[in-house]
């Protein structure tokens, strides 16, 4: 059994994830005034069409080329010795703390304490009639599986066929399909956790909802 | 009740004078105040008393009001039109026309709510008899601030909508008043596309055979042309008719990008420098005449405002048919010396036979011809005019002899020989039948030895047989850097790096591996696409000018014609593509930008002038342009009607009208003498559109996807025929010449 308020425990004593800024190709560093404590922005525009706060420019052949933040935080840690030399690809040149969000610790957790049922084919996937009705009914937390069961129906060019369960007993925890929609191969389809642990995680998804301070 | 609804009435007032200052203080406004708030704190007074105040008090409000109308500012006067106290086409339908129908919409229902159209008539008396004068009202509606009625701002199928009624006024043979109450056309590209659809209305307005009378009340750049070309064109004395708000004007000035503000007294400042009001108008010659107004401009209820209306567009109605009709004796001149206020008191039937259309609409051309003539500068010497003056006599003369003189005879004659060929070869072919038969039967199939070796063996490398020769003769100076230059598409795509020597010398700008085309100068297609030796220059001294005295335009234009080593942004040329003789407008983004003002139009004019003089084809290459030039204010925007007029006259006359894209090409010139092209073909990764993303947000508040703009997608709306290869647009404008152009290539 995980200990969820372990994992709670450690996602708050570092509250973000480092970003790693590699140099994409060989070239000649220039840093664009950034230092640690620097904040920095994500792409972002509704299509992505406004690129990130400018982090360096990488020289090759005469040709500035930019490198642009990935992620929104703040800068850790810049590697100024490198300033005006050459480095080659895959150099680490500054590392971004990227805060992490209320959905972002969730989803971290989640990933860690439940057991997800992926989907073995691009398909579109219902649950059998009889789970079904349950979901419908009264969510899918009502629903138990246990391996061996048959729980889905694959249906892939108007042909259907049985999937079934394979994995730790328990109930659905969530759903993460859509019916009428096509889910890619290795896409989860439900997140399944022991029943004893229902609570715990609803506790804490709900304790991360309230309490969860984002960073900057 | 009475006193307590003047009260009302007084502090309306009030309010809309405060609006239309724009929260400015004036000594006169602080007094009005100051009165009202006096009356209002002697409420206690007798009624008899308060009567007495109330009419010194209205009085007070006449004289400061003729005052303050006095001290208007340009900027004002776009408040004023933008009030939404102001009057409306509704207005103006209910009061100015006796009865009237609206067509194809009820207030929010309809295909575009800002274009309002409806049939209306006048009743006019003959004698005894009273005769009802139908006309087409076309307008924007601003609806008194309606929110779905969009300011006024009309989207491309409301345009679309009025010309579909401008054709049917034409059918039904009845004139067309039109009201232009726009802040500017609605910037989206969905189909019919804000820019081609002003441009098709401006192409058709230019031939229509009913005359065309518009009133500008807010004269808002290509919103207000897609309606305004017209025989008689009159602006309300409070009315503003200007290239680009002023706001957008300031904007520019200030260099401000989006989201930010710009501060109140630079856009008064331009408001005042682009000469937008309507006395500036009529003094350069944009306008006919002045509807006068009340003071501080006519709102619903100043209904003598309505009665002067009527007799000016009914005077402008009777002027335009008398001008073009075959009878008229004393009719023309009396109506032209009229006092205002009995234009109804002599009849003039509203017909026209074909012979005065015709003249209805070369007049039309000839007015739009002799618009901002003086709007730029001709540094030729007199010599040099008269001896162009003659060239173009001669072709005139030589072409007259050439295509319409002798070219009817050669025709007959050429097709009478021709069927006699035919007839002859038949009949020869069937007596040789025969022996020709027996002598394939009987003969040996030769092949030249030489070319059977060429054919079978592999190629000789060091003959040079795998050196690929590009062959252009004209290279970018940016080939000679040596860089390397990073693709836009490499994300999408994974292009590798380029070095700048093989991506602008050999591959013409083109990625090879996912072919997007980097910018190239004009000069580019100038030297690989046509023949070498072949380009004539033509009216290289036409120069673009400063004609408002815009403070600062002086040194950008100097240092764009230093930079440029031209004198404006047009190139006009004679050239050969593969033999084919070709006459072209070139519109290149060097030059400010590729702005078109007073000089490039008549360039673009003097050159479609020339290959209808000497039955070439035409070819409008645009390199690049950003749009009307602002700073020439209507001298730039009239360009717009101008030109279409000159590109119908071309196509009329037989010509064959070819536009190519390439960069960047937005607003005014694509939504007018380039859109209303029938084949318009662009380089990739070219932008064509009306407006800028930029510009796009700020009007509309849609985010627009960053290849908005782009070829493909204008091709996918429908606004261009074609997209091409740069490397290969010598090759596809031969085979659009012989292809569309055909025998009609030299003459119809």
């Amino acid at each position: 059994m995980i200990d969820v308020k372990a994992l709670l425990e450690q996602i708050k004593a570092a509250p973000y994830e480092e970003i790693v800024v590699e140099a994409p190709h060989t070239g000649v560093v220039r840093f664009a005034g950034i230092e640690p404590g620097t904040r920095v922005e994500a792409t972002s525009g509704a299509y992505g069409e406004k690129p990130g706060t400018l982090l360096a420019k990488l020289t090759r052949e005469h040709n500035d080329k930019p490198l642009f933040a990935g992620a929104k935080g703040v800068v850790g840690e810049v590697r100024r010795e490198l300033e005006g030399t050459f480095v080659e690809a895959g150099t680490q040149l500054a590392v971004i703390r990227h805060y992490l969000s209320k959905d972002e610790v969730i989803a971290a957790i989640l990933r860690q304490v439940l057991h997800l049922f992926r989907a073995p084919e691009r398909a579109k996937y219902y649950f059998i009639p009889s789970v079904d009705k349950k979901v419908k009914a009264s969510g899918p937390r009502s629903v138990t599986v246990k391996p061996g069961m048959e729980l889905f129906i694959v249906s892939r060019m108007k042909r259907e066929k049985p999937l079934i369960y394979e994995g730790p007993e328990g109930i659905i925890y969530a759903v993460y399909f859509q019916h009428d929609q096509n889910v890619d191969q290795g896409a989860p389809l439900v997140g399944v956790c022991p029943e004893s642990q229902t609570s715990l995680i609803q506790d804490v998804v709900n304790r991360v909802r309230t309490d969860w301070e984002e960073g900057e | 009740m009475e006193i307590e609804k003047r009260v009302v009435e007084l502090t309306d007032r009030l309010q809309y004078i405060q609006d239309v200052f724009g929260g400015r203080e004036n000594a006169n406004i602080a007094l009005m105040r100051s009165r009202l708030g006096e009356f209002a704190a002697r409420h206690d007074a007798p009624p008899g008393e308060k009567a007495q105040m109330l009419r010194q008090l209205e009085d007070l409000f006449g004289f400061l009001e003729k005052k303050l109308d006095e001290e208007l500012t340009p900027m004002d006067r776009v408040r004023i039109v933008r009030h939404p106290a102001r009057v409306s086409l509704k207005d103006i339908l209910e009061n100015v026309y006796d009865n009237y129908t609206e067509i194809g919409g009820q207030d929010e229902y309809s295909i575009d709510p800002s274009m309002l159209i409806a049939r209306a008539y006048i009743t006019r008396r003959k004698g005894d008899k009273v005769i009802n004068q139908p006309v087409m009202v076309i307008g924007q509606e601003k609806g008194h601030g309606q929110e779905f009625r969009n300011g006024g701002s009309v989207k491309p199928w409301g345009n679309a909508k009025a010309l579909q009624y401008m054709k049917v006024a034409e059918t039904e043979r009845i004139p067309i008043h039109t009201y232009v109450f726009t802040p500017g056309a609605y910037p989206v590209e969905d189909f019919p596309g804000a820019a081609q659809q002003i441009a098709r209305n401006l192409y058709e307005m230019g031939g229509l055979r009913v005359p065309v009378v518009s009133v500008i009340s807010e004269g808002g750049s290509g919103g207000a042309e897609a309606i305004g070309l017209s025989d008689v064109r009159l602006m309300l004395s409070h009315g503003y008719y200007s290239v680009i708000s002023p706001e957008g004007a300031a904007a520019i000035e200030a260099g401000i990008r989006q989201g930010q503000r710009v501060a109140p007294e630079l856009i008064a400042e331009c408001a005042r420098r682009l000469s937008i009001t309507a006395a500036d108008n009529l003094r350069m010659g944009y306008i006919d005449k002045v509807v006068a107004e009340p003071d501080l401009g006519a709102r619903p209820h100043h209904y003598d405002f309505f009665k002067d209306l009527r007799q000016e567009v009914v005077r402008a109605t009777d002027q335009v048919f008398l001008g073009v009709a075959g009878f008229k004796l004393f009719r023309a001149l009396v109506a032209s010396r009229r006092k205002d206020g009995d234009a109804e008191s002599m009849f003039v039937r509203w017909t026209l036979d074909e012979a005065a259309a015709d003249r209805l609409v070369w007049k039309r051309y000839c007015k739009y011809r002799r618009m901002a003539e003086t709007a730029f500068r001709d540094s030729r010497p007199s010599g040099a005019r008269i001896a162009s003056r003659a060239q173009s006599l001669l072709w005139s003369g030589y072409s007259f002899l050439r295509y319409d003189f002798l070219g009817k005879y050669i025709k007959n004659l050429a097709k009478t020989v021709g069927d006699l060929e035919a007839e002859v070869r038949l009949v020869a072919n069937r007596l040789a039948a025969p022996l020709r038969k027996s002598r394939e039967k009987n003969g040996v199939v030769a092949c030249d030895p030489e070319k059977s070796r060429m054919l079978v063996e592999l190629s000789q490398p060091e003959q040079g047989a795998c050196l690929e020769d590009f062959g252009w003769r004209y290279v970018s100076p940016k080939a000679a850097e040596d860089k390397a230059v990073t693709c836009p598409e490499s994300k999408t795509y994974g292009c590798p790096d380029l070095w700048a020597p093989d991506l602008y010398g050999d591959f013409a700008g083109v990625c090879v591996n996912c072919g997007h085309h980097f910018p190239m100068e004009y000069q580019w297609v100038l030297g690989n696409v046509f023949d070498p030796g072949s380009v004539t220059e033509h009216d290289a001294d036409l120069e673009a000018g400063n004609p408002l005295d815009y403070p600062g335009f002086d040194e950008k234009l100097a240092a764009a014609k230093e930079k440029t080593g031209r004198k404006s942004g047009c190139v006009s040329l004679d050239a050969k593509i593969d033999g084919i003789k070709i006459t072209s407008a070139v519109l290149y983004s060097a030059f400010r930008g590729g702005s078109v003002g007073a000089a490039e139009g008549e360039k673009f004019i003097r050159a479609l002038a020339r290959a209808r003089r000497r039955h070439f084809p035409f070819l409008a290459y645009v390199h690049g342009t950003a749009g009307i030039r602002i700073q020439e204010s209507l001298n730039g925007l009239i360009q717009m009607p101008r030109v279409t007029l000159a590109v119908r006259r071309y196509i009329e006359a037989g010509g064959l009208y070819v536009v190519l894209y390439d960069t960047n090409s937005y607003a005014g010139p694509v939504a007018s003498f380039l859109g209303c092209s029938p084949y318009q073909f662009s380089v990739r990764s070219a932008n064509i559109g009306f407006a800028g993303p930029g510009v796009i947000k700020e009007t509309t508040g849609i985010d627009i996807p960053p290849d908005y703009h782009r070829a493909h997608n204008a091709l996918a709306r429908g606004h261009i025929q074609g997209i091409w290869d740069r490397r290969e647009i010598r090759k596809n404008l031969k085979q659009v010449l012989l292809t569309i152009g055909g025998r009609n290539l030299y003459y119809r």
